[in-house]
């Protein structure tokens, strides 16, 4: 970040977006900028101690419920809400749980992943139709100004006119260490944010190993997680099954605060790097490849089927 | 049949015009097919009504066929309004044992699903609704692919209902539309005003 202004926010003392920027080095040599880096853990797998642990991942969604036993109480409730007469967007925090259990799901998979990150939950859904993209805009820009270290985004907006703020919103997250998990779309429609490059974008695989992901070569969506007949908690404490790319989201969400918690100083492109570098499916040195086996591919148990992946 | 409480108030379901016909074939045809591909015990298709807020049942095929059109639910609820909200398909099973899915609902149509699979109807770049399958076959439903394929024939149904229906918001707020008394109250209003503007009223 070169040269910041230190501005307290509710996330804690780390610069807001947009501030502190370095537009130039005139005057200045490396010396002047020096950075701590971190190289990630090796081959990008997260190290068996990494749990989340003092990570910060903000669910934009249909909110949390507060006492579900898989997720545990949220570190943070809030709600985006539009003034019926004035039309004013206002993030408040709320006491009120989830309006549907999506929300629910996509907290317990990243705590399931990352047991001991802290889950803070922002509700886009349940005061009033909130598809118009408005209210995710507010949410998603609310999550972003509190510095989150991962937000997860189990949704999108088809609506263009939001693509542009959309677009430089991503980028701010991007630079201010802050990664956005979007869900992509299963079928080619033009919604956002997932299409930019400065999030991470997740689809579902048809594999039926609840710990893998893998990397797509021909994106927009750069990334395939479980999200297949996947065990999830749900309204009242209980846990029911679900699919769709919503619920891959999550896991990447949760891989990536794994690896924050050992290595907090990477940035989010470190991060995508770690994605690429663990997925099952990159091959890092060229020869003979050992396909494992694919439940997309029709591979069953010992019937290894070598066809294919 | 979504996990969203009904509005009880809910207006008997009007007569519908004759312009609406065409209109009201293509997605009794819609959740027809999409309750065949999935063997599945019911479909529907709800589409959204922005200006009152709510998701209304447009189609139904198979279980509450006779009683659920024309019902309205808050559209910022239940999986039908995450779905509306997000624009992302999805599947939940073991539906029937949550206890947060409404009872009174279940009971008045005297079915509860267990499995609900729904995906968005959005044209143009605009959501429209959500078409919902309910109890598809077990071999039919918690698979990407199938899941794939709702969305897909969501799509293909969405870009049909746009195109009968060319004004997006007539097409979301059908609804709103004047329908039934309300049409004939406007009628008979235009004929007041007319016998106005012509002095003889």
């Amino acid at each position: 970040m070169g040269t910041t202004a230190e501005t307290t926010t509710a996330a804690g003392t780390r610069p807001g977006p947009g501030l502190g920027l370095t537009w130039s080095l005139r005057g200045r040599g490396p010396e002047d900028v020096p950075v701590l880096g971190d190289p990630g853990p090796p081959g990008g797998h997260p190290a068996g101690p990494a749990t989340g642990r003092g990570v910060r991942v903000c669910v934009v969604d249909s909110g949390v419920e507060r006492d579900h036993p898989l997720v545990g109480e949220p570190a943070g409730s809030w709600v985006v809400v539009k003034d019926a007469e004035s039309g004013e967007i206002t993030v408040e925090p709320t006491t009120t749980g989830d309006t549907c259990g999506h929300g629910t799901a996509c907290a317990g998979i990243i705590r399931r992943t990352a047991p001991e990150c802290e889950i803070h939950s922002v509700r886009v859904l349940g005061e009033r139709f909130s598809g118009t993209g408005d209210i995710l805009m507010a949410g998603l820009r609310w999550a972003v100004e509190q510095r989150f270290d991962v937000v997860n985004l189990s949704l999108s907006t088809t609506r263009t006119r939001f693509a542009q703020e959309l677009h430089s919103l991503a980028d701010s997250a991007y630079f201010a260490r802050t990664v956005i998990v979007a869900s992509a779309h299963n079928t080619p429609v033009e919604s956002f944010p997932w299409r930019f490059a400065s999030v991470i974008s997740v689809g579902s695989h048809q594999e039926d190993d609840p710990d893998l992901h893998l990397y797509n070569p021909d994106p927009p969506v750069e990334f395939f997680g479980p999200g297949q007949n996947v065990s999830v908690p749900w309204l009242g404490g209980r846990t029911i099954r679900t699919t769709g790319n919503s619920f891959a989201t999550p896991y990447v969400a949760g891989l990536c605060a794994r690896i924050l918690s050992e290595h907090p100083r990477m940035t989010a492109f470190q991060l995508k790097n770690a994605l690429y570098l663990s997925a099952a499916n990159v091959r890092h040195e060229p020869g003979p490849s050992h396909p494992r086996p694919s439940t997309a591919a029709g591979d069953t148990g010992d019937d290894r089927d070598d066809s294919e992946n | 049949m979504t996990a969203m409480t009904p509005r009880t108030e809910s207006a008997p379901v009007p007569a519908p015009a004759p312009s609406d016909a065409p209109r009201n074939e293509l997605l009794q045809s819609v959740v027809d097919v999409a309750r065949a591909i999935f063997g599945a015990a019911a479909s529907s298709v709800l589409l959204l009504d922005e200006e009152a807020d709510e998701l209304v049942f447009r189609a139904v095929s198979g279980e509450g066929q006779e009683f659920l059109v024309g019902r309205r639910f808050p559209a910022g609820r239940g999986i039908a309004g995450w779905v509306a909200t997000s624009g992302e398909p999805m599947v939940v099973d073991d539906l029937a044992a949550d206890p947060s899915f409404d009872r009174s609902l279940a009971e008045s149509t005297a079915y509860v699903p267990n499995s609900l699979m729904a995906a968005p109807l959005i044209s143009d770049a605009r959501v429209l609704g959500v078409l919902e399958v309910l109890d598809a076959s077990p071999q039919a439903r918690s698979s990407v692919r199938e899941l794939d394929l709702l969305a897909m024939f969501a799509r293909q149904a969405a870009a049909a209902l746009r195109v009968i229906t060319p004004d997006p918001l007539a097409a979301a707020s059908a609804g709103r539309a004047l329908e039934g008394a309300q049409r004939e109250d406007a009628l008979r209003l235009l004929g007041s005003l007319e016998q106005v503007l012509r002095g003889t009223g």
